[in-house]
C-alpha cells in the first residue's frame, strides 16, 4: 500500500512537471533522488563510493529522456528500467562483474528512500566547464544563474532558439561525458 | 556539484514536454525513409509493367499485406523498445499473424502443386535479386529508425536495433513488391521474409554498438 501510494504521488508530480509545472517537476526530482539513492545503496553495497555519482547520472538520464515516459505506464517500471540500465552500464564500465549477483527487483525501488546525500566523487560542474561554449553558456546562464532565455540570448549573442537547443544538447553532452 | 544543486539545475525552466515522442520520431523516419526507398525503387528497378492489372490477383494483396502487417508490428515494437520499462512481447507476438498466414498459404500452394513444379514455386525467377533488393531498399528507413531510436531511451539496445531493422526490412519489402512480378506464396514466404530478416539481424548488431546512452 505504501509503495503504491508513493508511486501515485510521484507520478502525479511528474505528469504535472511534463505539462510545464517546474515546481512540481523540482519536487518530483528531489523525491526521486531519495528513492534512487536508497535503491542503489542497497544494490551497490560493495562500491558505496559510486552511489552518489550513479544517483546523479540516473537523474540526468531521467531528465534527458523524460519525453519517453508514457503517462499510461507505471512510473516505477520506467524509472526502474532507467536506474537498472545505468547501474548495469556502470558495472560493465568497471568490469566489476561480482556486484551483478545481487537481485535486481523493481518492487524495491520505492521501498525506502535515502535522503542523506553523500558527496559525489565526480563533479558534474567540472564536466560542465569542459563543454563547448554553445552548450555551456546556455546551461550556466539559464539553468544555474536563472536568467531567462531572452536575457541569455542578449548576453551571449546567440539566438533564442540556439540557447534552447544549447541547453537540450548540452545536457545530453554532459550525460555522454559522464560515461566517457 | 551536489545532488540537490543538480536537481535545481535540471528543474529550472524545464518547461513542458510534448507527449508521443516515440510515435512522432518513427513516423518521421518511416515517411522520410519510405519516400527515399520509393524513389530508389522507381529509378533503379522500375515499377512492374503490369501494375494496372495486378490488383485483380488476390496474391498481389497478400504480397502487400504481409510486409504491411510486419511493419505495423515493428512500429509498435520500436516505440515500446524506445520507452524504458515498456513491454515489447505483445508487439513481437503479433508478428506471428503475417508470418503464420504466408507460411500456411505457402504450404497449401506447395501441397496442391504437381510434384515437379514445387521447386519453381519456391525459387521463382528472381530470388537472389529479391533478397538483395529488399535489404538495399531498407537502408533509408534503417538509417531513419536508428536516428529515431537514438533520440529515445532503449534499455535493451540489441532488441531495439532488431526492431528498427525489422521496420526497415518490412518497409523495403513493401516498396519492392511494387517492382517484383513474383506471385507465388512459397516465393514470398521464403525470400521476402529472408529479405526482411537480414536488416533485422544487422539492426541487432548495430543496436548493440550504436544505441547505448
Amino acid at each position: 500500500m505504501r509503495v503504491s501510494g508513493r508511486e501515485e504521488g510521484l507520478r502525479n508530480l511528474f505528469v504535472r512537471g511534463l505539462a510545464g509545472d517546474d515546481a512540481a517537476y523540482h519536487a518530483f526530482l528531489q523525491q526521486l533522488a531519495g528513492f534512487v539513492r536508497g535503491y542503489l545503496r542497497g544494490r551497490l553495497a560493495r562500491i558505496p563510493d559510486e552511489v552518489e555519482d550513479l544517483v546523479q547520472e540516473t537523474l540526468l538520464a531521467v531528465h534527458n529522456q523524460r519525453h519517453t515516459y508514457d503517462p499510461a505506464q507505471p512510473l516505477t517500471a520506467w524509472v526502474h528500467a532507467i536506474a537498472r540500465y545505468k547501474m548495469v552500464d556502470l558495472l560493465r564500465r568497471r568490469a566489476g562483474r561480482d556486484a551483478m549477483h545481487d537481485p535486481l527487483d523493481e518492487d524495491a525501488l520505492f521501498a525506502a528512500p535515502d535522503e542523506a546525500a553523500h558527496d559525489a566523487r565526480r563533479d558534474l560542474a567540472v564536466l560542465l566547464a569542459q563543454l563547448p561554449d554553445r552548450h555551456r553558456l546556455p546551461i550556466v546562464h539559464v539553468k544555474l544563474e536563472g536568467l531567462s532565455v531572452a536575457e541569455t540570448a542578449r548576453l551571449t549573442g546567440m539566438s533564442e532558439s540556439a540557447v534552447k537547443v544549447g541547453i537540450h544538447r548540452g545536457l545530453k553532452a554532459l550525460a555522454a561525458k559522464v560515461r566517457a | 556539484m551536489r545532488t540537490d544543486q543538480l536537481v535545481a539545475m535540471l528543474a529550472r525552466g524545464a518547461g513542458a514536454t510534448a507527449p508521443g515522442a516515440p510515435q512522432r520520431r518513427f513516423a518521421a523516419a518511416l515517411a522520410g525513409g519510405g519516400a527515399a526507398a520509393v524513389v530508389l525503387m522507381v529509378i533503379t528497378l522500375g515499377v512492374r509493367p503490369d501494375l494496372a492489372e495486378a490488383p485483380r490477383d488476390p496474391m498481389f494483396w497478400v504480397k502487400l499485406g504481409v510486409p504491411a502487417l510486419i511493419l505495423a508490428s515493428a512500429f509498435a515494437g520500436c516505440t515500446r523498445a524506445g520507452r524504458p520499462g515498456a513491454r515489447v512481447a505483445a508487439a513481437a507476438a503479433t508478428l506471428a499473424v503475417p508470418v503464420g498466414a504466408i507460411g500456411l498459404l505457402a504450404a497449401l500452394a506447395l501441397a496442391s502443386a504437381p510434384p515437379g513444379t514445387r521447386g519453381a514455386l519456391v525459387m521463382g525467377g528472381s530470388w537472389a535479386a529479391c533478397v538483395i533488393s529488399i535489404a538495399l531498399l531498407a537502408l533509408p528507413v534503417f538509417a531513419g529508425a536508428l536516428w529515431a531510436m537514438k533520440g529515445l531511451a532503449p534499455t535493451r539496445p540489441a532488441l531495439a536495433g532488431t526492431f528498427a531493422g525489422l521496420l526497415a526490412g518490412a518497409a523495403g519489402a513493401l516498396v519492392y513488391s511494387f517492382h517484383c512480378p513474383e506471385m507465388a506464396a512459397p516465393f514470398i514466404a521464403s525470400w521476402y521474409l529472408l529479405g526482411i530478416v537480414v536488416p533485422a539481424a544487422i539492426g541487432g548488431l548495430a543496436g548493440r554498438m550504436l544505441l547505448r546512452w
